[in-house]
């Protein structure tokens, strides 16, 4: 009997082993494509440098189609701000039954609008304005680091990022209770972009950021910026929820984002930012900074307003790539090499645009302080300026300085090895190591540091000796069962306690069983989601697959060792998974441990391709750059109205497949264009048009 | 062959591997070496992590001393699966009362007996 109970603990033991395999080889497929995604960030970043090195528009038109893509939203004074999105005009009819805002908030309103966000409701624009004039007013009088003490409070509540996941500001509540004057709480960043909700969760949050001041605490996180709101999803939500004040409310959200404070500090001890520190990072520069000149920290420079300088139209005349120091500056550290996806001729003209760059390296200097951060006119500075700048009294760091900080504070991701280094895999921020940890915190007399920024399987993550914590709060972020959310509070001894939870009760049961028996199908669930996505992303490279393939099938027989196919597919893909591992769920059928890539490949394009017609090569390029697209739809379609001229279109695809080095003839782009205008009036509705190629994400 | 085999055992290595610097925990071993296929007991896990060169049980196992030991035990296709058959045959002679099932209590108080 002994015997069999040994046997039967084997078969156990392996069949649990496997699927803890299976469980983290998912997890990492959607931490790698995600990473991945982030990544592409940085290509985008790289072709609007393209443009602005090399594009020269031949007609005023296309200037004006180029220097749109940068001149993002005219500027406003305060004033102008206000008047723009003013609320007052705004009249709420008798038939709306949301809840009505009066100011100032009342512990009541926020009872009430989270009683109607459960019931689905929506708030109508003329609040959400009124909330938003409000918030930015409140705002505007915090210093860029808060302070929070455990003495008035009994404790404080830090919760990490939520990405519009609602459940789970509610679930939080929930178990932790409302803020109020004795439940303090920190939300670290975040708080917006993948998740259906980021409205109802920012509206939720400003309400009783105005009702508690003094107990409730916002973290500005590298998602509260409008250039990564269009690529994330943000934008489409607001303008999908307010089809008529939508660009108001955008504004305003726009603006109030640049005034949400940088850090909180707990009892002088505890740091809390959104991503991390780097080894420059310097709380006293944070301290004075004026933050919202900083709305995007992924802004692109003014291509214009550059021009306009006579300074500079010294340096545009003499080199095409003047406007460098713009490309150079806006991301420092994204477009110094050409990336290696680009085909050699490109990357020559960027060595050629940067060798120029050098040549004019003095006047570069100077230029570099011109970094187009704000876009307020009254901000413009000339050199001379620049000069008055440096007062006796005034600090002298550059705006370039300044942005850094504020860049590694949002998007610094921690790194067990020692030392400071860039995040390439972000496009921003760097990776810190534990040794800049121990600096840092001995530098300022701090416990330990508390960031989010990652997703972390139990919610929370201790690393650097337990003197970095991150904290996330959107459970379930991947998938449903990918992950817990949790949140931390701290007591005046400032000891952290965790609490964590998971929105679906499914959910729930899926992460639990783990330990106990667990019903296979439930599993299979997040891995057929997580395979689904690394098989469109395969297809979206199958040209490059094949040339990967073909390279070691000499013979040209049309099969590979599966060896030869792991290799392959990392070398394309850059993933960094196993591929080994995840081999069976990927290849169906092999012979005598050998692959026919090319009927394998054909299976993956049978199960992506939706329309027929359409050029099979074209349809991966799309697919493969199909989030970029759409990014650079969303700012060419300034009013946000989802709808682009053909031209415009055409310019833009022209544009891309140049810098991507496509293959396209103007008749494909012709047919391409034709097929998808569905009214024949002229305008491409680009939703439409991503959605006829099913491009739109699997979460619409 | 043994390339490959060494691949395989890196990749699964890599995915316990939380730093990223080629070490995983010592209790992750059995779940690794299971995971590439191999059945082993309990007793049979402690003796390749003797074989390793690991005692204490809060230690880390380094990719480099775990890969020579692990692709022996794959080229010598040792801890094999019994035969499903075999299996029914355990199940059966834990059955005491041949009714076709054990409980679920049964089952937990026979695999947790030492």
């Amino acid at each position: 009997a002994f015997k069999a109970a040994v046997l039967i603990q084997q078969w156990y033991r392996r069949y649990v082993a496997r699927l803890e395999m299976r469980r983290r080889c998912t997890w990492r497929i959607f931490q790698s494509i995600e990473y991945a995604c982030e990544q592409d960030q940085i290509k985008l970043h790289n072709f609007f440098s393209y443009l602005m090195d090399q594009f020269t528009p031949s007609s005023s038109k296309e200037r004006d189609f180029i220097s749109r893509m940068f001149v993002s939203g005219e500027s406003y004074k305060e004033a102008e701000l206000e008047k723009y999105c003013d609320y007052e005009s705004i009249e709420v009819p008798d038939s709306y039954t949301g809840p009505r805002l009066s100011f100032p908030l009342l512990p009541d309103h926020a009872t009430a609008l989270l009683e109607a966000f459960k019931q689905k409701q929506q708030l109508h624009a003329r609040y959400v304005l009124n909330l938003l004039h409000e918030t930015r007013k409140h705002l505007k009088q915090l210093p860029n680091i808060s302070h929070v003490s455990t003495c008035y409070s009994e404790e404080v509540t830090v919760c990490g990022d939520l990405h519009g996941q609602l459940d789970d500001l509610f679930l939080i509540f929930y178990k932790n209770g409302l803020p109020s004057p004795s439940k303090s709480y920190v939300f670290n960043g975040d708080f917006v972009d993948r998740g259906k909700q980021s409205l109802e969760i920012l509206i939720i949050l400003f309400t009783f950021l105005l009702i508690y001041p003094k107990e409730v605490h916002l973290n500005r996180g590298n998602h509260e910026d409008h250039m990564v709101n269009l690529r994330y999803g943000f934008t489409k939500e607001v303008m999908q929820k307010y089809k008529v004040h939508g660009k108001k409310i955008l504004r305003m959200f726009q603006n109030v984002f640049c005034w949400l404070p940088l850090a909180t500090l707990i009892d002088q001890k505890v740091l809390v930012i959104h991503g991390g520190i780097s080894d420059t990072t310097d709380l006293d520069m944070l301290e004075k900074i004026q933050r919202d000149k900083f709305i995007s920290v992924l802004r692109m420079k003014k291509r214009n307003e550059l021009s306009a300088k006579p300074e500079m139209q010294a340096i545009n005349g003499e080199s095409k790539s003047g406007t460098d120091a713009a490309g150079n500056e806006a991301a420092p550290r994204l477009s110094l090499q050409p990336q290696s996806a680009q085909a050699p001729s490109t990357a020559n003209r960027l060595e050629f645009s940067r060798w120029l760059r050098q040549t004019v390296q003095e006047q570069m200097d100077t230029c570099r302080r011109l970094v187009d951060i704000s876009e307020s006119e009254s901000e413009e500075l000339t050199c001379s300026s620049m000069v008055s700048l440096k007062d006796v009294d005034e600090p002298c760091w550059t705006r370039q300085e300044e942005w850094k900080q504020i860049l590694d504070i949002l998007w610094s991701d921690p790194m067990p090895q020692e030392g400071c280094r860039e995040n390439k895999v972000r496009g921003g921020g760097c990776y810190f190591g534990p040794d800049v940890t121990e600096k840092f915190l001995e530098k300022y007399n701090l416990q330990f540091l508390i960031r989010s920024h990652e997703c972390k399987q139990e919610g929370y993550e201790f690393c650097h000796n337990r003197k970095v914590l991150t904290i996330f709060s959107a459970s379930n972020y991947y998938e449903i069962g990918s992950n817990r959310g949790a949140y931390v509070k701290l007591g005046p001894d400032l000891i952290p306690h965790f609490v964590q939870y998971q929105a679906n009760k499914t959910a729930h049961l899926l992460t639990m069983t783990q330990r106990q028996g667990i019903p296979v199908v439930l599993i299979s669930r997040v891995e057929e989601s997580a395979f689904r996505a690394l098989r469109e992303k395969l297809f979206a490279h199958t040209s490059a697959l094949i040339s990967a393939f073909k390279a070691y099938d000499g013979d040209n027989t049309g099969r590979i060792t599966l060896s030869n196919w792991a290799t392959a597919v990392e070398s394309v893909l850059r993933l960094g998974l196993p591929w080994r591992m995840l081999r069976p769920q990927l290849v169906r059928s092999t012979e005598d441990g050998m692959l026919e890539y090319k009927s394998w490949l054909d299976d993956l394009a049978m199960e992506q391709r939706s329309q027929e017609h359409i050029q099979s090569s074209l349809l991966e390029v799309i697919y493969r750059n199909r989030s970029n697209l759409e990014t650079i739809f969303r700012i060419i379609d300034r009013d946000h109205s989802g709808l682009i001229s053909f031209e415009e279109f055409q310019q833009t695809w022209k544009l891309f497949s140049s810098h991507m080095n496509i293959e396209l003839t103007d008749d494909g782009i012709n047919d391409l264009v034709r097929s998808i205008d569905f009214n024949k009036d002229g305008n491409i509705d680009f939703n439409e048009f991503l959605e006829a190629f099913r491009l739109v994400k699997q979460c619409q | 062959v043994v390339a490959e085999i060494e691949k395989k055992i890196t990749e699964a290595f890599e995915v316990f591997d939380r730093e990223s610097n080629k070490t995983v925990d010592v209790r992750e071993i059995g779940c690794i070496v299971r995971s590439l296929g191999c059945f082993p007991s309990e007793a049979e896990v402690h003796e390749l992590l003797a074989k390793v060169g690991v005692e204490e049980p809060g230690g880390f196992v380094h990719l480099e001393k775990f890969l020579p030991v692990m692709t022996e035990v794959l080229l010598d296709k040792s801890y094999q699966p019994i035969p499903e058959d075999v299996l029914l045959h355990a199940f059966e002679a834990l059955d005491e009362n041949k009714c076709g099932y054990i409980t679920k209590e049964d089952l937990v108080k026979y695999l947790t007996e030492e």
